[in-house]
C-alpha cells in the first residue's frame, strides 16, 4: 500500500522557480481542500481555477493562494457564441483556463491529487519536476537507454549519434499518479483493488512517431510552445463521449510536436491519486471511446501535416479538416469536433492576439 | 514469473571471453547460472587459456573450434567482442543471453541480488508493445496495466524478439562522456521494463542482452568493425550496429524490443581517456547510420529474418559503401554471416 506524503511543517518554497511565469490550472465542481495539503510547493504561483458545474455554488479556495475563477458564467461571457466549444460539465472545461493564461508555463492538476511520496520517503515537489523536465531539451529523435540523458547523473550512451544531443525545446511534461492508476472503465471494473505502487525514477522523451494517451490529472507544458493544441474537445453534456478529452489533445498535440520538432517528456513527477472514479458512469462516458479509438489511433498515426504549416494554429486548423474529412463518417460527432476546433482556435487568437501569439520554432 | 516457473532448457547463456580467469565472473553468477547450459566463446585473439571454475555445465568454444566450423578466414569475424556471436551461431536453444565478462549480479533497492537470466526470459516470454506507448510501462507485470486511452486492439502485443538490460556503477557510456566525467557513475535504478516503439531508434548495448534466438536469430550480425577496434567497449560498434539492425529488421517483421530491467553491475577496465587517444572512428560512422537506418524500408517481399538480412546489406552496399569501406565490410560480413547461419543450423 502507498500512502501520500504529509507536508505539515514543510516550508514554503522561497525560491519557486518560474514564479511570475507559469500559472496553475485547476478544473473543480467541489471544493479546492486539496490545496491546503500542496500549500508549500504551489501557494507562490497564481492559480487559474475553472469552475464546472452549476455556476451559482461558490468554491472555497484556502487562505493565501492567488488565483483567478471563472465559472459557465464567465466562460459565457467572455467567449460569447465561442463558448461553444468548451465542454460543460466534464473536467475538459479546464482548457479555457490555458486559453485566459497569460503566461508563458501551464501546470494541471486535478483536485483529488495529493502530494506523493518518494522511496525515501520524501514529499514529492510535483511542479518543480514538471519545471524541470520543461527547461532541459528533449530527445526525441533517438532513444536514450538510460533515459533523460540531462538529469543528474545520466547522460547519453555509447553510439548515441552526436549530432543529435543537443535536443529539442521540450513542449510536455507528462507525470505520472500513484496509488489509483488512471485506469479505463473495463480494467477498473476487472481490477477494483489494484493500486500503483512502482515508483519508476525516470523521465523519459516519447520518440517521434509514437503515439501515448496523455493524461490531464498531472501535466504541465509551454503555453507559448503548443498551447492552441491543447483543445480538450468536446465533452460532458450534450456530447456521446467523456473521458477522452486528454486523450484527445494528447493525439493533437504529439502529432504536432512531431511536426514542429517539440519535445514530449513523461515519466516523473508522480502526485498520489486519492479518488477512484465509479467504474459504472465511466463505462457508460467512455463506451463509444472505446470503438471510435480504434479508428481514432490510425487516423493520427497517418496524419501528415504539410510544410506550410509552421504555427501551431495553422497545425490544428490542418489537422480539424483532417477530422472533418477522414472521422465525420465515423460519427457525426466529429464534424461538430472539427467545427470546434476551428472555433478554439479562433478564440484562443482573439484573446492571445497576435503580438503575444504561440509561434513555434520551426 | 519466478525463475523456478520458466524452462531452463530453452536457455543458453553465452559468455564472450576477452578475459582468460573467468572465475570471478562465474563464481559471482553461479547461483543464476545454475541448472542453465552455459556456452563460452574464447576471443580467438586470447593467448592464455582460459580458467573456468568447476560445477558449470558449460561447452567452450576457442579458435580452433571456430575454424573447425566456419573455415580459417571467416573465423577472423569472431574476433574480440564479436567472439560471442559464435555462440549463437552454434547454439541449439530458443533464448539467448548474454553478458560481458567484466559484469557482476547487480542489488536492486531493497538489497536483493538481481537474477538478470530470470527477467530477461520472463520480458521474452511476455509480448511486447512497440505500436502504442504504455505511460505505466511494462503492462503485463504484477500491479500495472494498459492506462486508460490504450486501444484494445493493440493490447494483446507483439512476440518479444530481444531483451535489452542495464548497468550499475559503469554505465554504457562512450569514451569522450566517461572521459569527461571521469567520477561518474549509474546509481540509478529504474524499476520498468518497456518496449521501445516501433520506429523508435536506439543504442542496444551487447553488454547485457538476451533475444529470441528461433524467432531472430539471424538478425544479430557480427559485422561493423570500426578500424582499430580494441578489447574494451569504448573501443567498439560492433553491438550498436548489430542493434540498428536487429530493430530495423524486428519492426519490419512486427516483433517488439524491450528496455531496461534487469541491471548488472558493471565493474571497471580500461581507461576512457586512453581510449580517447585512439582515433574514434565509430562517431562518424553512426552519423552516416542514422539517416541511412531512418530512412531505409525493406521490401515487403522480405518476410524472413535471412531476407531481411540479405536486403539490408544489400542497401547498406548501395547507400553507404561509397562513405567508408567499414560499411562495405559489413555488408559482406553480414550476407557471409547468413550463409553460415544457413549451413551451421541446417546441418542440425
Amino acid at each position: 500500500m502507498v500512502e501520500p506524503a504529509n507536508t505539515v511543517g514543510i516550508p514554503v518554497n522561497h525560491m519557486p522557480q518560474l514564479k511570475d511565469e507559469l500559472d496553475i490550472v485547476i478544473p473543480t465542481i467541489r471544493n479546492l481542500d486539496f490545496l491546503e495539503m500542496w500549500r508549500p510547493f504551489l501557494q507562490p504561483y497564481h492559480l487559474i481555477i475553472v469552475q464546472d458545474g452549476d455556476p451559482s455554488k461558490t468554491i472555497a479556495v484556502p487562505e493565501g493562494f492567488d488565483y483567478e475563477l471563472y465559472n459557465r458564467n464567465d466562460i459565457n461571457r467572455i467567449l460569447g457564441p465561442k463558448a461553444s466549444c468548451i465542454s460543460f460539465k466534464d473536467s475538459a472545461c479546464r482548457c479555457f483556463g490555458y486559453m485566459v493564461s497569460k503566461k508563458k508555463y501551464i501546470f494541471t492538476i486535478d483536485d483529488d491529487c495529493f502530494v506523493a511520496k518518494d522511496p525515501s520517503g520524501k514529499a514529492v515537489n510535483a511542479l518543480e519536476q514538471h519545471i524541470k523536465n520543461l527547461l532541459c531539451p528533449s530527445s526525441p529523435f533517438f532513444f536514450n537507454t538510460l533515459y533523460d540523458p540531462y538529469r543528474e547523473g545520466a547522460d547519453f550512451v555509447r553510439g548515441y549519434p552526436f549530432s543529435l544531443r543537443e535536443g529539442v525545446s521540450t513542449a510536455v511534461s507528462h507525470g505520472l499518479w500513484l496509488n489509483i492508476p488512471d485506469y479505463d472503465a473495463p480494467t477498473q471494473l476487472v481490477k477494483p483493488k489494484e493500486r500503483n505502487t512502482r515508483y519508476v525514477d525516470a523521465v523519459m522523451t516519447i520518440p517521434k512517431g509514437t503515439l501515448f494517451p496523455m493524461c490531464g490529472m498531472n501535466l504541465a507544458f509551454d503555453r507559448e510552445l503548443i498551447g492552441p493544441a491543447m483543445y480538450f474537445g468536446l465533452m460532458g453534456d450534450g456530447q456521446p463521449i467523456g473521458r477522452y478529452d486528454d486523450m484527445w489533445a494528447g493525439w493533437c498535440i504529439k502529432v504536432i510536436c512531431d511536426h514542429l520538432s517539440l519535445g514530449v517528456k513523461t515519466g516523473l513527477p508522480y502526485i498520489y491519486h486519492s479518488k477512484a472514479s465509479n467504474p459504472f458512469v465511466n463505462l457508460k462516458k467512455e463506451y463509444k471511446g472505446i470503438f471510435w479509438q480504434e479508428e481514432i489511433i490510425p487516423f493520427f498515426q497517418n496524419v501528415k501535416l504539410s510544410k506550410e504549416a509552421v504555427t501551431v494554429q495553422q497545425c490544428y486548423i490542418e489537422l480539424s479538416k483532417m477530422v472533418k474529412e477522414k472521422l465525420s463518417s465515423l460519427d457525426p460527432y466529429f464534424d461538430k469536433l472539427a467545427d470546434a476546433m476551428v472555433t478554439w482556435i479562433e478564440a484562443w487568437d482573439e484573446l492571445n492576439p497576435p503580438a503575444t501569439a504561440a509561434t513555434a520554432k520551426a | 514469473m519466478s525463475s523456478a516457473e520458466i524452462n531452463k532448457n530453452e536457455v543458453d547463456i553465452v559468455i564472450g571471453a576477452l578475459n582468460a580467469d573467468l572465475t570471478q565472473f562465474l563464481t559471482s553468477w553461479k547461483s543464476f547460472f545454475s541448472g542453465f547450459h552455459l556456452i563460452v566463446v574464447k576471443d580467438p585473439e586470447l593467448k592464455e587459456e582460459l580458467n573456468i571454475p568447476e560445477g558449470f555445465d558449460v561447452d567452450v568454444y576457442s579458435k580452433t573450434d571456430m575454424e573447425k566450423v566456419v573455415g580459417a578466414s571467416n573465423a577472423t569475424m569472431f574476433s574480440g567482442y564479436s567472439c560471442r556471436y559464435f555462440g549463437y551461431l552454434v547454439s541449439k536453444k530458443k533464448y539467448i543471453v548474454s553478458i560481458d565478462d567484466d559484469c557482476v549480479p547487480a542489488k536492486d533497492p531493497k538489497g536483493f541480488l538481481v537474477d538478470a537470466v530470470t527477467q530477461h526470459v520472463i520480458n521474452l516470454e511476455n509480448p511486447a508493445t512497440p505500436l502504442f506507448f504504455n505511460t505505466l510501462y511494462d503492462p503485463y507485470c504484477e500491479g500495472a496495466d494498459f492506462v486508460r486511452g490504450y486501444p484494445f486492439s493493440l493490447r494483446s502485443g507483439v512476440p518479444c524478439a530481444a531483451s535489452c538490460g542495464l548497468w550499475l556503477n559503469l554505465a554504457d557510456l562512450d569514451a569522450p562522456t566517461q572521459a569527461l566525467k571521469t567520477e561518474q557513475r549509474n546509481t540509478a535504478y529504474v524499476d520498468a521494463v518497456m518496449t521501445v516503439p516501433a520506429k523508435a531508434m536506439l543504442p542496444i548495448s551487447g553488454i547485457n542482452i538476451a533475444f529470441n534466438r528461433e524467432l531472430v536469430g539471424p538478425a544479430l550480425v557480427p559485422a561493423l568493425r570500426i578500424a582499430g577496434e580494441g578489447k574494451v567497449r569504448w573501443e567498439t560498434l560492433e553491438d550498436v550496429w548489430c542493434g540498428m539492425c536487429l530493430k530495423h529488421i524486428s519492426d519490419h517483421l512486427g516483433y517488439g524490443v524491450k528496455t531496461g530491467l534487469p541491471y548488472v553491475w558493471r565493474n571497471e577496465r580500461g581507461d576512457a581517456v586512453e581510449s580517447l587517444r585512439k582515433k574514434w572512428e565509430g562517431m562518424k560512422l553512426m552519423e552516416k547510420s542514422v539517416p541511412f537506418f531512418e530512412s531505409l524500408k525493406l521490401p515487403e517481399t522480405a518476410l524472413k529474418v535471412e531476407d531481411c538480412v540479405i536486403e539490408l546489406a544489400k542497401a547498406v552496399r548501395e547507400q553507404l559503401g561509397s562513405d567508408d569501406p567499414a560499411f562495405t565490410q559489413a555488408a559482406d560480413a553480414m550476407v557471409k554471416w547468413i550463409q553460415l547461419w544457413n549451413s551451421v543450423n541446417s546441418s542440425g
